[in-house]
Parts: structure tokens; sequence; C-alpha cells
């Protein structure tokens, strides 16, 4: 059995911003123990020797011209916005007063 | 008339490319009866989550305007202007709402077109609609979309697939000739083998990702969904190409793929049996068309060799840490502050911090959640070198298989997935063995290359899928070696797999 802890996953959730009930941490830390284990079995085969690949068809120095391209009016890009005030996206505090 | 109007849902797409051609019919009257299709059946398997008759019959009248009028521009009109569409609703679309199937994003309006879409429109093909998916295409079943859960038209107790099970469902059950998907780790393949349609995961780069959602952004990628391989490359023919706003997209002319695919003759084309997918896992009846296949494509003179890749055995493993690690990086986006869902917590203060946890606890979905937190962990210090790390060597080794079974065979071939549709529910609450439905898939997302999925006959009366898979930016060659089994199966049988499905139960009108 692997070795992640349910003080393990609420620190996951904190990292990852999800708010999760005791209960969703009970279930997520018992599912995660097992897709852990299925999943370390990588570690077998991952010699040192072998190149990581991060991208199956690697580019490099993918250019373009500076120039501006097509850019959204502040309309637009608030449109969809849970809230917003003159032309602004608005946002809860960022820091806790207490 | 009436027969032959509803009648027209059953011709292939490039049947009703001739007809509209020849105006025979027109696009109004094509349209009109997909969208009278949707409506009778749609309600029995939720394959959409958003119909767009309007727009759809507005641009479908400017194609037979055009057409009526003759002239230069009814002649620059595209092979496929006209033959409807459905796209998967992990695509962008402006004016139609895009969800991803996601809570997170309910009713978000794109400002912006992917470039496959910006595609389609161009060239005039109406889009009826926005198919169901697995929640930011995050599963095999489309059983963790936030909205509804699609049925299989061949037996509405089972599942259609995921991610795409929306899009495969819509083009099985006649509610659409063609439809776009994407492809992750198998999301346009494994749906298309357990609806007896067709679906093809393009090379990666190759068809431009500008407007897909992200989920792992070094395996997804978009592609075709069909009835017929000549289906899959005409779309596939029109939505590929370099794309300027894709930095991965890869400079690249665009072959033309439907020729391949009428390229009947497998003659010494050289076929490898992947070792490692078969066997232990899959279904006695999967395995049984699997051979029957093999059997026809060595009939016609296709060369059946055997090919080892023994790193495949870790592909499942590599994937579910590097999916979920680039996921985990993706969806930090869903912050609730320039668009998505915003949820206030119930108590305390609200600070950012708390309102983001607030928002993604109510807008994500549980596997999305597991994913999420997966990822965290693969990517956490003192634990990326052995997960994230291994994997990506995992992907070298992967990657080296297929070198080294290109050398020894033009094509691969395997069973798509390891079993027909399962029931819905069946899989609901073990992720592990959800996860198993990608094994034979996953490869190819992990090296890049593309494959397709292809009917492969029945088996407990389900549809069963047979891949080819092929060297990178060689995705004509599975077209070709598609092609080529379809038509033996279908010579064999006399009548197409897809023309098999059961009927839907119509909804009272």
């Amino acid at each position: 059995m692997s070795e992640i802890s349910r003080a393990d996953v609420e620190h996951l959730a904190k990292l990852a911003h999800i708010s999760m009930t005791d209960a969703e941490l009970e279930k997520m830390t018992s599912e995660l123990g097992v897709i852990v284990d299925s999943v370390q079995k990588v570690q077998e085969a991952a010699g040192e020797d072998v190149p990581a690949t991060s991208h199956p068809l690697p580019l490099t120095n993918v250019f373009r011209e500076d120039r501006v391209g097509h850019v959204f009016t502040a309309a637009e890009s608030l449109s969809n916005a849970p809230d917003a005030v003159e032309s602004r996206f608005k946002v809860p505090a960022i820091l806790d007063e207490e | 008339m009436t027969t032959t109007l509803s009648g027209l849902i059953r011709l292939t797409a490039a049947q009703m490319a001739v007809k509209l051609r020849a105006g025979e019919i027109t696009s109004v009257e094509l349209t009109q009866a997909h969208l009278d299709r949707i409506a009778a059946v749609d309600s029995t398997l939720n394959a959409f989550l958003h119909v767009s008759a309007e727009e759809a019959l507005q641009t479908a009248a400017e194609v037979d305007a055009i057409r009526a009028a003759g002239g230069t521009d009814a002649e620059a009109l595209h092979r496929l202007a006209g033959v409807p569409i459905a796209v998967k609703d992990l695509i962008v679309t402006k004016g139609q709402p895009t969800t991803a199937g996601s809570k997170m994003l309910e009713g978000w309006m794109s400002p912006y077109d992917a470039t496959v879409v910006q595609k389609l429109r161009e060239a005039r093909l109406p889009i009826l609609g926005k198919t169901n998916l697995d929640e930011f295409a995050m599963g095999s079943s489309t059983e963790h979309s936030a909205f509804c859960v699609t049925r299989n038209p061949w037996d509405t107790s089972r599942i259609p697939g995921g991610s795409g099970g929306g899009s495969a469902a819509a083009v099985a059950a006649f509610e659409a000739p063609l439809a776009l998907g994407t492809d992750t780790g198998g999301s346009i393949r494994q749906p298309g083998a357990v609806t007896g349609t067709v679906g093809t995961k393009p090379t990666y780069g190759s068809v431009s990702r500008y407007g897909a959602i992200a989920m792992a952004s070094s395996l997804d990628q978009i592609g075709p969904v069909a009835r017929t391989v000549e289906d899959a490359a005409l779309l596939h023919e029109l939505i590929g190409g370099y794309d300027p706003k894709d930095s991965t997209s890869l400079h690249q002319e665009v072959p033309a793929f439907s020729t391949h695919a009428a390229a009947h003759d497998v003659t010494g084309l050289r076929i490898g049996v992947i070792k490692q997918l078969q066997g232990e896992g899959y279904q006695t009846g999967v395995l049984a068309r699997f051979q029957e296949s093999l059997e026809a494509l060595r009939a016609a003179g296709a060369q059946i060799v055997d090919v080892d890749c023994p790193s495949f055995d870790y592909a499942l493993g590599a994937y579910y840490l590097i999916m979920p690690s680039e996921a985990s990086s993706n969806l930090a986006r869903y912050d609730g502050v320039r668009y998505g869902s915003r949820v206030l917590p119930e108590e305390g203060p609200l600070t950012m911090e708390r309102v983001m946890g607030a928002t993604r606890a109510a807008g994500f979905g549980e596997e999305v959640k597991r994913r999420i937190i997966l990822g965290t962990y693969a990517l956490s210090a003192g634990y990326y070198d052995a997960y994230y790390g291994s994997a990506q060597k995992i992907r070298t080794l992967i990657q080296r298989d297929f070198d080294a079974a290109f050398e020894a065979a033009d094509v691969l071939i395997s069973p798509t997935a390891p079993t027909v549709a399962f029931p819905l529910g069946a899989k609901l609450d073990d992720p592990l063995a959800m996860y198993l439905n990608d094994v034979a898939t996953i490869p190819a997302n992990l090296a890049g290359v593309p494959g397709i999925s292809v009917p492969g006959g029945l088996s407990e009366g389900l549809p069963v899928g047979i891949q080819f898979l092929a060297p990178s930016k060689q995705d004509a060659r599975v077209y070709h070696a598609g092609g080529a089994l379809e038509k033996l199966l279908n010579d064999d049988s006399g009548v197409p797999l897809w023309a098999q499905v059961p009927e839907v139960e119509e909804a009272a009108q």
C-alpha cells in the first residue's frame, strides 16, 4: 500500500485550492493510494541512462513576427467575468485582515 | 419525398456531398433532417449539450443560395460545404455555449472560435451543436459529464465510451454525419470502437489545438469522428494544417487522406501485431474479432508480423502520471476571477484564496478533483523525480519501441479497447478499472503517433473496434489500412457495421 496519508491529501487539496469535506478527504485518500500503487511501477523501467521526453514532436525556436495581432476589447474580456467594475475584474480581498 | 428526406441521414458524408453538389438535395433539407433526428432521439441518447438549429439552418441556406447562383463562388465551395457537423463541447465556438462538460463553465460563451471551428465556418459546414463529454475530457464513459449521461445507440443501457461519447453517439445514431472530437488518451478512438464508428487521432501537432480547452497539452489532439473511413479522411483534410496560433503546430502539407482511404490494396503491406496489446484483460469476443480482421487482411495479401513493445506495459502508469500533472497545471486557471463560476464560502472571511477553494470545490466534479490532486502529488517536491520524471523516461522508451516496431512494419494493429461497451455505472466506483479502458490507445498519445479505430464486427451484439497506428506524420497510412479493413469486412458481411445499429426509440412528436 502506498504512503499517501489523509494529511498528505489535505495538504495537496490546499495546494490545489480545492476545499474538501472530511468525507471527500477520506475517499480521496483511499482512491489515490490504489492509483499511486498501480502507477508507481514506472520507476522499475525508468533507468538512469534514459533521457526524459516532455513533448512527442519537439519544436524549437517557434517564433512569430513581433506584430500586434487580434486583441479582445475590454468588454469582450469582461463578458464572462463573475464580477467586474469599470472595465476591470473585481476580486475578493487578496489578504485576510485578521 | 418524406422517405427520401428521412433516408438522407443514413447516407455517408461523402454521399451527402455528392447529392448537394448535383443539386439533388439542398443543405437546408439535409440540415433539417438531422435536426429532426436530434429532436426525435436525443431525449433518449443525450448526445448533445446544445443544439444550434437556427445558426445551422442559416449556414445551410447560405450554401444553398451560393450553389443556386452558380458561377465561381459555387465552384469554389468546399467539397463538404452544406454537410452538417457536431462539435465536441471541449472545442470553443463563438455564438454557442462551451462548457467542457463542467459546471465550472456552465453558460460560458467563448469570445473566439477554435481554429478548427473557423475552418468549418470557412468551408460552410452547418454546425448542429455541441456534444457531451466527460468533464474536461476526463473519463472513458462520458458518465463524468456534469450535465447528463449519454447513452450508446447500440444498447441504451450501456456507455458510449469517452470522453467523446457525445460525438460518437451522435454519429452512430445518425444525428450527425460528422463530428469533431479530441483525443488525449483515446477519447476519439475508444468511443468510436464501442459505437461502431470511425475515429482518428492525428499526429500530434498536425491539427491545430487552438481553442481546444486544455487538459494535458503534450497529449491533447483534435481529430475527426465519422461513420466511414473516407468521411473521417475528408474531415481530417479540412481541419489539418499549420496554424501559427498553436506553437506546437507542425509545418506540413495536408495529404489527400481520402485518396489513401480509397486505396484498398494491401498486398505486401506489413502489419505489425503488438504483442503487449492483446491477451489478459481483453474479452474473448474482442480477441476473436481481432483475429478475424487479421485473417481478412492476410488473405488480402498483407504481411502479418509480430512486434514486441515491452515498454507498453508501463504506458498506462506513465499516462496516469503525465496527464494529471499537466491537467493540474492547466486547470489552475479556473480560479473564479476572469471567467467561469465563482462560489463564495459559506462561512468565514471572503479572501481570494478561500473563494478559490470554494469555487473549485463546487465547480469541479469528482474525477477532475481526483486528477488535479494526483497531478499535484506527482509534481510535488520529493516525488517529482520518482513519478513525473520516471513517467517522462517511459515516454522515451515507448517512442523507441514504436521506432523499432516501424522498422519491421508499415502500420501496427491492435484491438482499440479491451472490452465492448459496458453497462452504465459499472465502473464509476472503481477509477482504476475505468482507466484500464485506455490501455491500447494511450501509447499513441505518449509518442505523438497517429491512430484510427475502425469497426471490426460485433461481439455479444456490440461493436468491436480495431486500431491501426502509423509513424508520426504518416497519418495517410492509417487511412489506407483502415479503409482496406473496412472494405474487406463490409464485402464479407454485405452491409457496413454502422448501418446495422438498432433503431433508437423515438420520442413522441
